[in-house]
């Protein structure tokens, strides 16, 4: 209790005992204490005029950015979406994906390690939004790939990539796929897997492409924990795409099947 | 300074008036307001959604979001307001992949943010990444879960902060997610991820306890609640099994609560739990009324809207 420790006066010592009588009186060794809590949430919406301060500090910011953004680097003929699959195993924005990252990732990789790429996995999950018919810009790169993935290679053996025919059988997604092929049976067994049309030999190193996300065992991609070897590439998937976009004109719309099922 | 200020005069005061010491003298006991203003998981959402958009047309807005805090500041007064934010301040539109979260902490510290703790986004660029931006935060960070012991951010994110505000101690602790399994490694690198729930027992105690704080604040990125796997550490969990908490604002579920939750705390005590979406969509207002006198023993009312 903050009670004055010097007693000057008697009129002082008096207040001092009062204070003292009255604490005691109330019961209470607190002097103050929460007695109501109110929780609410407020909507912020165009009623709040924007401060102007920060309105205009901000400004210059967004200008760039929408500059950069809103370049056309590309043309697309028609739209890509992931929703329209091929056969229920494949998309036209996942092919287009898997057979970019697999050609940069490839380019990467020999600069570096003079080493070549055989298979790109992507997931499918990981494409976020279409890619419109028209222009192209850096920021279709940024919807359709709003996280900040890197590209890795994993140099997998042959089993492990029999796993992954057998991860795409069960998953039944168009997951992206570029470089290898799977042929199911109707009942939708895998019979037969390929890379770069030859059969797949089981103690064979392949490099397989894919985002650091699935390396780690995202969508419990759990082949890849067994891979001998990583590559980080440093190269941010979205950039890869920027890159791509940038050097060519059209987009190509690919419809070939990676993964094959008897009907 | 101003509670030993005021014990002086109302003594002086009651001295004045009382004939004979009546405890009638001594009621209509005065009362204060602490506001806690906060946000979480704004996800570098700087620009308001453009009016043609699906789901949250003409929402949100850093500049708007000024203006309502604002007029709150203006309203309770600057003293009676601390403003806070419950992590994964980065990631989500090109202004963080473009300036790596500059612009969101110079416009929190415009906005006169207090605290604010970490979410598992604000890793993104690895924890150096963050390190580098935090020149641009007039605020500090707070996390009590992650021992950041082995790395750059060792003695700069502390475990707790306490403020003084109308004479009251008000004590904020962060919480964090496990990294393991939704960050990377490499970008958290040698962060040490320790149960909430202990560290929030003990925290609680140490800031009740030792600190003598008025109000206990727990600034959570755990996520609301996790119904498909009940085990999982929430803030539903936490609140049931600490104490000496009064208020957990939380984050990372993106968990739009129709209104602030109420659970019950080991003590058997009401604890409210708040978390406001994501986007900087809205933000949160809790109100503590102080009042000078009281029995500590009468239970508080919360009301929520």
């Amino acid at each position: 209790m903050p009670i004055p420790k010097k007693y000057k006066t008697t009129a002082s010592r008096f207040v001092s005992f009062l204070t003292i009588s009255l604490l005691i009186a109330c019961g209470s060794t607190k002097k103050w204490n929460n007695t109501v809590i109110d929780g609410k949430k407020i909507a912020i919406t165009d009623h709040y005029t924007p401060v102007p301060e920060i309105e205009s500090f901000i400004k210059p910011y967004r200008e760039h950015i929408n500059k950069d953004l809103d370049s056309v680097l590309a043309y697309c003929p028609e739209t890509l979406d992931k929703s329209n699959s091929i056969n229920g195993w494949q998309t036209t924005i996942g092919n287009l994906m898997a057979d970019v990252t697999f050609q940069y990732a490839d380019k990467a990789l020999m600069a570096r390690e003079n080493r070549h790429v055989n298979v790109c996995l992507l997931n499918h999950g990981g494409i976020r939004a279409i890619i419109s018919k028209g222009n192209v810009t850096t920021r279709t790169a940024f919807e359709i790939m709003p996280f900040e993935n890197s590209t890795v290679v994993i140099a997998l053996k042959g089993e492990q990539l029999m796993e992954i025919a057998r991860y795409l059988a069960k998953e039944k997604k168009p997951h992206p796929l570029s470089g290898m092929e799977v042929h199911l049976s109707r009942d939708g067994a895998v019979t037969s897997v390929s890379v770069q049309g030859e059969p797949v030999e089981p103690e064979k190193i392949y490099n397989v492409a894919t985002s650091d996300y699935l390396a780690n065992g995202g969508d419990e991609m759990t082949f890849f924990a067994k891979g001998v070897a990583t590559y980080d590439l440093d190269y941010k998937l979205r950039n890869l795409m920027i890159d791509y976009f940038k050097d060519i004109d059209t987009l190509p719309v690919t419809r070939t099947e990676r993964i094959i099922q008897d009907k | 300074m101003k509670r030993r200020d005021f014990i002086t005069k109302s003594a002086a005061g009651s001295a004045l008036i009382m004939g004979g010491m009546s405890l009638q003298s001594f009621k209509a006991p005065e009362k204060q307001t602490i506001t806690i203003l906060h946000t979480n998981d704004v996800h570098s959402h700087i620009d308001p959604f453009p009016a043609d958009d699906a789901r949250n047309p003409n929402m949100g807005g850093a500049a708007r979001r000024a203006t309502l805090i604002e007029q709150i500041r203006h309203e309770q007064g600057e003293d009676g307001v601390l403003l806070l934010d419950a992590g994964d301040v980065f990631q989500g539109t090109p202004y963080f992949n473009y300036y790596g979260g500059e612009l969101e902490f110079r416009l929190m510290s415009m906005m006169k943010y207090d605290i604010a703790t970490m979410g598992n986004h604000d890793f993104d660029n690895g924890i150096d990444g963050f390190l580098a931006q935090l020149p641009h935060a007039s605020f500090p960070f707070v996390s009590a879960n992650y021992d950041f012991k082995n790395t750059v951010l060792n003695g700069i994110v502390e475990p707790y902060k306490i403020f003084t505000k109308r004479g009251l101690k008000i004590g904020v602790f962060g919480l964090g997610i496990e990294l393991n399994g939704l960050v990377d490694k490499k970008l958290y690198k040698e962060t040490i991820y320790h149960n909430p729930i202990e560290v929030a027992q003990d925290m609680s105690r140490t800031l009740k306890e030792d600190k003598k704080c008025d109000l206990v604040i727990c600034l959570s990125h755990i996520g609301f609640d996790y119904k498909n796997d009940n085990q999982r550490v929430s803030d539903i969990l936490l609140a049931k099994n600490t104490k000496n908490i009064d208020l957990i604002i939380g984050g990372h579920t993106h968990t739009f609560l129709p209104k602030p939750h109420i659970e019950k705390n080991l003590d058997g005590q009401e604890v409210m739990i708040n978390q406001v979406g994501c986007y900087g969509l809205n933000l949160g207002r809790i109100d503590f009324t102080f009042e000078y006198g009281k029995k500590s023993s009468e239970s508080r009312l919360l009301r929520v809207e």
